[in-house]
């Protein structure tokens, strides 16, 4: 056995452990999703749907409320658009370590990028030094799609069997779960800025207007306030593009791959998997 | 069954899917200014925190949309401020939602 064997499979024990810590906190979520997926109207398979084609927490979840809002599917479409628009930084800073494999795999892998394929596919690359493509699936499907949409199909299954949520509080499941994720979010003063001032236009425009048009705002204005917030007083403890700017938007909670420290920069060289 | 959202779902992706995929499948084409991506960084505390104020601030009982006072509020800054301090979710999500459920019982909400 080689040495880079060696360090290979250390490093895939190391992302399965990894793994499983991100896939229990999958599992939490995506019932959670599945739950409040349910109270908005949304029959299992179109959960479901969600769950396999969108994959995408954040957006899966906000699209929950936004059809609860009752908001035209255009503005769904673009706030979704805007919110998943991170994942160029993921695939950009991937890109150079899977550049020679077939382009349908990097369709595939890219399908499957979410913020927690990344941190702990780049890690794990990071450790070893090279791309492994065994390991990208073990960080996108066994940690994250598969328990997402087992818990998703429960959550939205078991979910009917509840008589009255509200009397057990399960109404309040979809606005504190959105508060609690944005509060994993703001790692800097314009993240803050964003936050507050989303809130405030959200909710005086959705007075004025309507629910569907006050998100929208909230969405759309939010960011341009936080910018006013000049860089060197943003404080940001997330830098732009670099693995602790993915794991902010892992769930609180989940283990993160230990390696905020580090910048996802390209290998030196890229070398095929001896697995392949 | 419902089904209409299926469409929804595909189309959610097909906006996503470029985001994820075009660096990794056109190299260069991630290039957008920075000021382009910081913008991009903050859209999602912003939308997640509007959600959850239209959310709980503002109902519509009849189709017109007014402003809401209730416990819901408690249960989100329960959670925020306990997510902030465990750094974990799921012990926030279940202090905010139990704290409803009790009140609701005892019908002080």
């Amino acid at each position: 056995m080689t040495e880079l064997s060696v360090d290979l499979a250390t490093s895939r024990r190391r992302l399965v452990i990894e793994s499983l810590g991100i896939a229990a906190s999958g599992l939490g979520f995506g019932f959670v999703y599945g739950l409040a997926a349910r109270d908005a109207g949304f029959s299992p398979i179109e959960a479901m749907a969600m769950s396999v084609l969108v994959f995408a927490g954040a957006a899966q979840f906000a699209a929950v409320g936004y059809v609860a809002a009752g908001l035209a599917w255009p503005g769904v479409i673009l706030l979704t658009a805007l919110l998943n628009a991170r994942h160029v930084l993921y695939s950009a800073a991937l890109a150079p370590w899977l550049r020679d494999r077939p382009i349908w795999k990097r369709a595939v892998m890219a399908h499957l990028l979410t913020d927690e394929a990344f941190a702990l596919s780049i890690a794990h690359f990071q450790r070893i030094g090279r791309a492994d493509d065994r390991g990208y699936w073990i960080a996108a499907i066994v940690s994250d799609f598969i328990p997402w949409n087992l818990a998703t199909l429960a959550g939205v299954s078991l979910g009917g069997q509840v008589a009255d949520p509200a009397a057990l509080g399960l109404d309040v499941v979809f606005p504190a779960a959105m508060a609690g994720l944005c509060v994993g979010l703001v790692t800097g003063r314009r993240e803050l800025v964003a936050a507050a001032v989303g809130a405030t236009v959200g909710v005086f425009v959705s007075l004025a207007v309507g629910t569907g048009v006050g998100i929208i705002a909230g969405g759309v204005l939010g960011p341009l306030a936080g910018l006013l917030v000049p860089a060197e007083r943003a404080h940001e403890q997330a830098p732009l593009g670099t693995p602790a700017s993915a794991e902010r938007y892992a769930m609180p909670g989940a283990p993160h791959a230990p390696f905020a420290d580090r910048d996802p920069v390209a290998p030196s060289r890229a070398l095929k998997d001896p697995d392949e | 069954m419902s089904t209409d959202l299926i469409l929804l779902a595909a189309l959610m992706a097909a906006v996503t899917f470029p985001s994820r995929a075009l660096p990794l499948l056109v190299p260069g084409i991630d290039r957008l200014p920075r000021r382009a991506l910081e913008y991009l960084q903050l859209v999602g505390p912003a939308v997640l925190a509007a959600l959850a104020a239209v959310n709980v601030m503002v109902v519509t009982p009849d189709g017109q949309p007014i402003f809401h006072i209730g416990i819901e509020w408690l249960a989100v800054i329960v959670t925020i401020a306990l997510t902030a301090w465990r750094r974990n979710l799921l012990y926030g999500l279940a202090a905010g939602v139990a704290l409803v459920a009790v009140a609701r019982y005892l019908g002080w909400a």
